[in-house]
C-alpha cells in the first residue's frame, strides 16, 4: 500500500511533538538502510539548506518621517544608495549596490570592500548606520535633507525581499583563456587553472524537490536565520531544461523569490561579501522543509551528490559572449572531492557556497520543527514547473533610430 | 633580486627623498606595501625592492649609510575563524595546503606552520576573513 500524508496530518504530528524530521543528508542513509517505501512511511519532513552568494537580494525599509516630513528623492545608508523611487520614506536597498565613491574596477581588479549586503548585515547586527537623504521639497513634504544615525530598531519596517535566490543548480565556472579572470564565481586561473562551483548539492532546497511539488507561493522557510516565505518564483526561473532520470536539472533552472522580516533575522545568515574584480554581494542562508507527502517526494529528497550534474562553462568567452563551448558536465561528488577531470586534465575545484553552513541550516530547521515552533504551510499557488513553456529571453537588439518619429515612441 | 624589507626612519631621516634616490641612483623597482611616516616624526616603510643584485646591495648600503634601520620583513597570515563562512573558496589557491578542506565535513582549517605567506588567499576570500599582518617592531 502506498503511503500518503497531508500537510495537516504532518502539522498535527509536529504539534504533538511526534513528527519524524531528518535532514536532506540524513535521509540518504535512512533510505539506504530501510528502502524508499519504509522511509516514506516513517519520515514526515526532510529539511534542506543552502548558504552562498545571492546577488539578487535586498531589503525594503520604511524609515519613518523626519520633522518636517520629507519625500526622499535619494537616500544612502552608510554611503550606499538605496532606491527611493517609491513612497516618501520607503526605500529598497540592494545587496549588490556600491557606495557612490567606490573606485570600482578603475584600479583593476577592484576590492569592493563594502556594499548593500554589508549594510544589511550591519543593520541586522544592530550596528549604527548613517542615514542620508535628499529631496526637492513639496508643500506636504517640505524637508530637503536628512543626515542622521539610525539602527534597525529605529525604522518602522525592514523586510528582506529577494527577487532571485536558491538557484536550482549552477554552472561550474572555468577559464580557457590565458589571463586570470575575476568573476562572480571568484578568481578563475587561466588555462583551466581551477573550476569554481556553487550550491549545496544534496542539501540544496530545489535539488531535493526538483519539480517544486511541495514548495510554492506561501511556503514557510528558514530565511537569514529567521522565518521567511516563498513569495513567487524567482527571476530567471527557467524550469524546462535538460533533466536527469531523477528529475534533477543539469543546468541552471528554477529560482525562488523570498520575503521575510529583517528584524527577526541573524547577522550570521546575512553576510556581506566582496568579490575581487566583480563587486559586492551578500551570502543568504535559506532552508526549506519538504513534507514527505508520498514515496515519490521521498525519492526526490534522497538525491545524492553523485546523482547531481552541472554544466562546465568557460567564463573567458563562453559565458560573457554567449559562445556555445561544450565542456561537458561536472559531477557534484567529484566537485566536492576537490578535483575534477576536464579535457583529460585534473583540475582543482573551488567552492563558493558553504556546505558546512548549509548543514547547520538544515539541522536548525529540523530542530525548529521538532520543537513545534515551525509548522509547514501548504502553498497557496504553485510555481511553474518543467512542463511550463518558459522561454529564456535576452535583450532584443533593435535600432532606436526614428523611434520618436514613426509613431511608436512618445511625442 | 627581490626582497620585502622594513625600513625604520628617525624623525630627521623622514624628511629626505630616500625612495627617489633608490629608484634614480640604484635603478631599483620599489613597491611600498605599507607606510607610517610623517614629517618630523619617526616612522617605517614596508617595501618590496627589486633590482640587479649589485645595485640592490648598493641601495641597501646607501640606506644603512643614512642611518636607516633595514630589516627583512616578517609577515603573518591570520585566519579569522569568526569572520569565515566556510565557503572554501581559498583552499584551491593555497599552494602548501595550509588552508585545507576536510573532505568529510567540508570544513576549512588553517595550519599556520605550513603557511609560506604567499598571499594568494587574501584576494579570493569574499568575507576578507584572511588578513596579512606585517610584524613591525615598536619604535623607540
Amino acid at each position: 500500500m502506498t503511503c500518503k500524508k497531508t500537510y495537516e496530518e504532518i502539522n498535527e504530528k509536529i504539534r504533538q511533538g511526534e513528527a519524524v524530521v531528518v535532514t536532506a543528508e540524513e535521509v540518504i542513509g535512512i533510505v539506504e538502510e530501510k528502502g524508499y517505501e519504509r522511509a516514506a512511511k516513517e519520515i514526515d519532513v526532510v529539511t534542506t539548506g543552502t548558504f552562498g552568494p545571492m546577488c539578487s537580494s535586498g531589503a525594503f525599509i520604511n524609515f519613518g518621517h523626519s520633522n518636517p516630513r520629507i519625500k526622499m528623492k535619494k537616500v544612502w545608508l552608510n554611503g550606499v544608495e538605496a532606491y527611493a523611487g517609491i513612497a516618501a520614506v520607503d526605500a529598497y536597498l540592494g545587496a549588490a549596490q556600491l557606495p557612490d565613491t567606490d573606485p570600482e574596477n578603475k584600479v583593476y581588479p577592484g576590492r569592493f570592500s563594502y556594499g548593500g549586503g554589508h549594510v544589511i548585515h550591519d543593520l541586522v547586527a544592530g550596528k549604527e548606520i548613517r542615514l542620508e537623504a535628499t529631496a526637492y521639497g513639496t508643500d506636504c513634504y517640505p524637508n530637503k535633507k536628512v543626515d542622521t544615525i539610525i539602527t534597525l530598531n529605529d525604522v518602522n519596517e525592514a523586510f528582506i525581499f529577494n527577487p532571485r535566490n536558491a538557484y536550482q543548480n549552477y554552472n561550474c565556472a572555468v577559464n580557457l583563456g590565458d589571463r586570470t579572470l575575476y568573476t562572480y564565481m571568484g578568481i578563475l586561473k587561466p588555462h583551466l587553472g581551477n573550476a569554481s562551483y556553487a550550491t549545496a548539492g544534496q542539501l540544496s532546497p530545489l535539488l531535493n524537490d526538483p519539480y517544486y511539488k511541495t514548495l510554492g507561493i506561501g511556503t514557510r522557510i528558514f530565511l537569514g536565520g529567521g522565518i521567511g516565505y516563498v513569495a513567487w518564483n524567482g527571476t530567471q526561473h527557467h524550469p524546462n531544461v535538460l533533466r536527469g532520470e531523477n528529475g534533477v536539472p543539469m543546468a541552471t533552472a528554477g529560482t525562488l523569490s523570498v520575503i521575510g522580516d529583517l528584524k527577526q533575522m541573524d547577522p550570521n545568515w546575512l553576510v556581506g561579501l566582496s568579490y575581487i574584480g566583480y563587486g559586492a554581494t551578500m551570502a543568504v542562508g535559506i532552508g526549506i522543509p519538504i513534507p514527505i507527502l508520498d514515496e515519490e517526494i521521498l525519492r526526490y529528497t534522497a538525491v545524492k551528490d553523485e546523482d547531481i550534474y552541472c554544466p562546465i562553462v568557460d567564463y573567458n568567452e563562453g559565458y560573457p559572449y554567449s559562445k556555445p563551448i561544450d565542456l561537458g558536465l561536472a559531477n557534484f561528488k567529484a566537485l566536492k572531492s576537490g578535483k575534477i577531470i576536464i579535457n583529460g586534465k585534473e583540475i582543482k575545484t573551488t567552492s563558493q557556497s558553504s556546505y558546512p553552513r548549509a548543514r547547520i541550516i538544515a539541522a536548525t530547521l529540523k530542530q525548529w520543527i521538532q520543537d513545534g515552533t515551525f509548522e509547514l504551510i501548504r502553498p497557496v499557488a504553485p510555481i511553474p514547473s518543467a512542463e511550463a513553456d518558459i522561454e529564456f529571453k535576452s535583450i532584443p537588439e533593435r535600432s532606436v533610430e526614428g523611434f520618436f518619429l514613426n509613431g511608436n515612441g512618445r511625442d | 633580486m627581490k626582497n620585502k624589507v622594513v625600513l625604520y626612519f628617525s624623525a630627521a631621516q623622514s624628511e629626505q627623498p630616500i625612495i627617489y634616490r633608490l629608484v634614480k641612483n640604484y635603478d631599483l623597482v620599489v613597491n611600498i606595501l605599507k607606510a607610517d611616516i610623517n614629517p618630523q616624526k619617526q616612522g617605517y616603510l614596508v617595501v618590496e625592492m627589486e633590482g640587479e643584485k649589485d645595485k640592490y646591495q648598493e641601495g641597501i648600503s646607501f640606506l644603512k649609510g643614512l642611518g636607516v634601520i633595514v630589516e627583512s620583513l616578517s609577515e603573518t597570515v591570520v585566519w579569522q575563524e569568526d569572520v569565515c563562512i566556510q565557503c572554501g573558496a581559498c583552499a584551491s589557491f593555497c599552494p602548501t595546503e595550509a588552508l585545507e578542506i576536510n573532505r568529510e565535513t567540508m570544513e576549512i582549517s588553517f595550519n599556520n606552520s605550513k603557511c609560506v605567506v604567499c598571499g594568494m588567499c587574501l584576494d579570493c576570500c569574499p568575507t576578507r576573513a584572511i588578513t596579512l599582518h606585517f610584524d613591525i617592531r615598536g619604535l623607540v
